[in-house]
């Protein structure tokens, strides 16, 4: 009877435990390493966003939207927080609620000053922005929001 | 149809050239409302030597983290001939609490000794190339033109001002009132993008 009570109770929590979002914290390099330069043919896109930056929050559907689309079609999005790390269960709780999928970042990068040009040399640092890259190669880069068919189409153009 | 062609190309460099101030531009003085209604322009500073003129806003958690280093800056070097100027360029309709009422009630919680003025026509941070809040230009006076030495951040550490490596805008005015170069001239941080009218 126990051993019944507790596989139900495992098998009651397991899927809670699976559905929380856990959230990398990596440094610029080690994204670096998980986008710019993965020399496949995956379309990585990143997008930079933190959960105080409402016009960020607004247009994370559209990412996740697009990911339903072409999750198929080789197109892999990665979600780059910039919160500070003291926000991480903030943010690991905002990507639990929101479904974030299927990657979540925090970025630990130190000084914006030193890793902001090595995006994009037009990027100010204001957010959100968002860069694509293919084959280890940047082939997008955009800063402020995306609506769903500018980024539908973008990753379409981009993935070709 | 040369010309045509000429005019396009004319219209192509126009609308790609890049906005905003570079460092050594003249920067334009502007008329902007200050909280307690009257204008405020750098022309009235007589004995300025220059300017920290910050674009800043209530709402941003970032310029909320720098809120205390804005007012320190203006403490240190107000006496020295280089007071804070802030500017909050946010349409308030995109965002309500960047407000006149909540700039004001911002400004009195923390006794603000600086102008907090709106740029409510948003053209003067699209003229100095404003993107962010909070985002700084430091300015020298020179006759009477106002050139710009140093844009950017505040420092290298918009999360914990005790653990800052380099405090750049201190750094550009330091050098500027010793009369060198500014060493570090440019510096990008991330921040709140300004909200613009639609």
């Amino acid at each position: 009877m126990s051993l019944i009570r507790r596989a139900s109770f495992i098998l009651l929590f397991t899927p809670l435990v699976l559905l929380q979002n856990h959230v990398n914290v990596v440094t610029f390099s080690q994204l670096e390493t998980q986008a710019a330069l993965k020399q496949n043919d995956t379309l990585y896109v990143v997008n930079f966003w933190a959960t105080w930056c409402d016009p960020c929050v607004k247009e994370l559907p559209n990412f996740q939207q697009a990911y339903k689309k072409y999750k198929t079609h080789k197109v892999k999005m990665i979600f780059v927080s910039l919160n500070s790390q003291k926000e991480l269960e903030k943010v690991e709780q905002f990507a639990t609620d929101k479904a974030l999928v299927p990657e979540v970042l925090l970025l630990n990068g130190g000084n914006p000053n030193n890793w902001i040009d090595k995006v994009d040399s037009s990027w100010s640092g204001a957010i959100p922005a968002t860069a694509m890259y293919r084959h280890g190669k940047k082939v997008y880069f955009h800063e402020g929001e995306l609506t769903q068919d500018n980024l539908n189409k973008t990753i379409e153009t981009k993935n070709k | 149809m040369k010309k045509l062609a000429f005019l396009a190309a004319v219209l192509a460099v126009t609308a790609f050239a890049p906005s905003g101030y570079n460092i050594g531009d003249k920067a334009t003085d502007f008329k902007l409302k200050n909280i307690d209604n009257k204008m405020v322009s750098l022309a009235d500073y007589k004995d300025a030597k220059g300017f920290i003129v910050v674009f800043t806003c209530n709402h941003c958690p970032f310029a909320k983290a720098y809120e205390d280093r804005i007012i320190a800056l203006d403490t240190k070097y107000k006496a020295k001939g280089y007071p804070v100027i802030a500017i909050n360029p946010n349409d308030p309709i995109a965002v309500p609490e960047d407000n006149l009422a909540t700039m004001q009630q911002r400004a009195k919680a923390k006794n603000y000794a600086f102008p907090y003025l709106v740029d409510e026509t948003q053209n003067i941070a699209k003229t100095y190339g404003a993107t962010r809040t909070p985002h700084v230009f430091v300015l020298q006076k020179s006759g009477i033109d106002y050139i710009v030495k140093y844009e950017g951040a505040i420092d290298d550490n918009s999360d914990d001002a005790s653990a800052v490596k380099e405090k750049y805008v201190e750094n550009a005015v330091d050098a500027l009132l010793a009369g060198k170069p500014v060493t570090t001239t440019t510096t990008k941080a991330i921040g709140c993008g300004i909200k613009w009218k639609s």
